[in-house]
């Protein structure tokens, strides 16, 4: 029971920690239609700044996180203007390529400034520890993990269906050209998004940096994982990425526990499976 | 009088085609040649490289089956490297737990192990597209290098496969400490998988193949089934990086599990984008180019090697989309037309 229970928080965790990473992916994917490898380049961008500030400076936590998502989106927004604008609407094959060679110079630029070892991000006082639920204990740190996703995808899910700008979004999405014609300023709605796409990405990578540890070969190691969490969800669906994330996150918690000696192996067997089954994602649309 | 001009257009039509024959061997022919005489300049410039130039021979067939999948049915694929590295793994284990060590039989495991993996991995890829597929090649890559890690009374998991020993080809020639007969090897099997190659992709079936690339729905229409196709290409992708993955097995006598890995896949993509998608002189030049480089770089310093792929790789994409040889192409036909509009004037 007790391994039960702490394979369910860890999983819980470890799938919201999924979801704040890979939503912007599959936000940015659904509108923009861009296979972007380079995601789990920014959110490693963020990991570092985070450790940077709050281990080096020593200026705490929260400071670390709001300069991470700050500077990570400083940094990506020339990325976009010079080089993703040039793939928007090409073959695949070109915008994988053109996002590999982009994470292929973040994890070089990464070693050669912060050098190859594992980066630790210290944690807040508050967060270390455990809490008390009455039954059990449970790390504060897999607490906070889970109400930062559970924000994320209220604040999101608020955005996209109650705002004017998530009315514009959903219009983009549906038909780009169409919202144009109708006075839409689709190259502003893509950038908004691009950048709080990154930015989430930053804020994920710093709150998970207990899972998924901060180092050069974080952006190659883990851009699988995201992507196939957006694959498996249906690009652009908030429910879909939201399914995805816990499923997966149970299948790899699981497995890490009761099997290690088989490591990511039945993590790629269901990846196989469900997308098999469901070829555009547990919530895609049919064209 | 319209019988009289149907047979003329007929026999118009047999003169374009012969003519487009003798075009077509004519470039096979100079492309054997370029083949012969750069793997002669190898060996007569690097004498003591010869393990490197033989991985590139290997690497080039992988490149090869790449582009038979990327370049000629537009299946855009991230895990080409579990075919060549399921090549690489039966001749090992042929030899290191079978006693089967003749040369040719191994590389014969490995073209079948090869193209066994390519119909496995046809059978789930192709149930999906676009972004999908591509994480379906991923996973598939990343279960086959899972599944070789942990199967270590097999393939020796982290350590590689050791212990692969080899009688001489054909009896005669000893495979030598200096790789002499590895790369004479090596040289042979690329350029008869060169000459196959070539017929193939300009046969009826590899017309279909470039027809489901450009439009699978109207390929449909006219009664082929696309599916069947890009399966049967798939398999024969998987045979020739399985010849690969068998050359390298046998010119280095070890399996490392890298050659199953995401990296090699990628790597793999990234030498047939630079040298150019749909055409088989494009992948063996980007292959060369790449290869060559990495050797240079790498020895430098590995860090700023995956730097400088990076900035290779957005180079590419935004300055020569079509790849070197795709640019070398268009600007030689380029040339060619002025001139003769020029000769016309």
């Amino acid at each position: 029971m007790q391994t039960v229970f702490s394979i369910a928080v860890d999983a819980l965790a470890y799938g919201m920690v999924l979801f704040v990473i890979s939503i912007g992916l599959s936000v940015t994917m659904g509108l923009m239609r861009v296979v972007n490898l380079a995601h789990g380049g920014f959110a490693m961008i963020g990991g570092y700044i985070a450790s940077y500030v709050a281990r080096d400076l020593g200026l705490g936590y929260a400071l670390a996180i709001i300069a991470a998502v700050v500077f990570t989106i400083l940094i990506a927004i020339p990325i976009e203007r010079l080089l993703y604008r040039r793939i928007y609407g090409q073959p695949e094959l070109t915008q994988v390529l053109m996002t590999i060679g982009i994470t292929f110079c973040i994890i070089g630029i990464a070693n050669f400034t912060m050098g190859p070892t594992l980066k630790t991000i210290p944690l807040a006082p508050a967060l270390q520890g455990s809490a008390d639920i009455g039954f059990r204990t449970i790390p504060i740190h897999r607490l906070f993990a889970i109400v930062c996703g559970l924000a994320v995808a209220l604040g999101l899910w608020y955005a996209i269906e109650k705002t004017n700008f998530g009315i514009k979004l959903r219009a983009s999405v549906d038909n780009a050209a169409m919202a144009a014609a109708l006075g839409v300023r689709t190259e502003i709605v893509y950038a908004v998004s691009f950048a709080v796409a990154v930015g989430l990405a930053a804020l994920g990578g710093v709150v998970g940096a207990e899972f998924l540890p901060v180092e050069p070969y974080y952006a190659l190691r883990y851009m699988v994982t995201f992507l196939v969490v957006v694959s498996v969800g249906g690009a652009g669906s908030i429910p879909g990425a939201l399914a995805a994330c816990l499923l997966l996150g149970a299948i790899d918690t699981t497995g890490r526990y009761l099997m290690p000696e088989f490591g990511e192996f039945f993590f790629y067997l269901a990846v196989i499976a469900v997308i098999c089954i469901f070829p555009r994602g547990l919530a895609g649309r049919a064209k | 009088m319209s019988a009289d001009l149907k047979v003329n257009k007929a026999a118009d039509n047999a003169a374009k085609t012969e003519r487009l024959r003798a075009g077509f061997i004519q470039r096979d022919l100079i492309g054997f040649a370029v083949i012969v005489i750069v793997a002669a300049l190898g060996y007569v410039l690097f004498p003591d490289n010869l393990a490197l130039l033989t991985r590139i021979l290997a690497i080039a067939l992988l490149v090869l089956s790449l582009d038979l999948v990327t370049g000629y049915c537009g299946v855009a694929t991230l895990g080409q490297a579990a075919l060549y590295g399921s090549g690489a793994y039966a001749a090992g284990i042929l030899s290191a737990h079978y006693g089967v060590t003749d040369p040719l039989v191994m590389t014969l495991g490995g073209i079948l192990a090869g193209a066994v993996a390519g119909l496995l991995c046809s059978i789930v890829m192709l149930r999906a597209h676009g972004l999908p597929q591509l994480v379906l090649s991923i996973a598939l890559v990343y279960l086959f290098h899972e599944f070789a890690n942990k199967a270590s009374s097999w393939t020796g998991g982290s350590d590689g496969l050791s212990g692969i020993t080899l009688d001489p080809l054909f009896g005669i020639f000893e495979f030598d400490l200096f790789g002499h007969t590895a790369y004479f090897f090596g040289v042979a099997l690329l350029l008869l998988t060169f000459i196959l190659l070539r017929a193939l992709v300009r046969s009826p079936f590899g017309m279909l193949c470039r027809g489901i690339k450009e439009d699978p729905v109207r390929v449909r229409a006219l009664g082929a089934s696309p599916h069947r196709a890009l399966v049967k290409m798939y398999v024969i992708s998987g045979a020739v990086a399985g010849a690969g993955g068998a050359l390298s097995a046998v010119s280095t006598q070890v399996v490392a599990l890298d050659s199953l890995s995401f990296t090699q896949s990628a790597e793999a993509l990234v030498m047939l984008v630079l040298g150019g998608t749909g055409s088989l002189f494009g992948g063996l030049l980007g292959t060369v180019i790449f290869m060559l480089f990495e050797d240079f770089v790498s020895a430098a310093n590995p860090f700023h090697w995956l730097t400088m792929v990076g900035a290779l790789l957005i180079a590419v994409v935004l300055f020569a989309p079509k790849g070197l040889y795709g640019t070398m192409e268009s600007a030689y036909a380029r040339i060619r037309k002025r001139h003769d509009g020029e000769a016309r004037e």
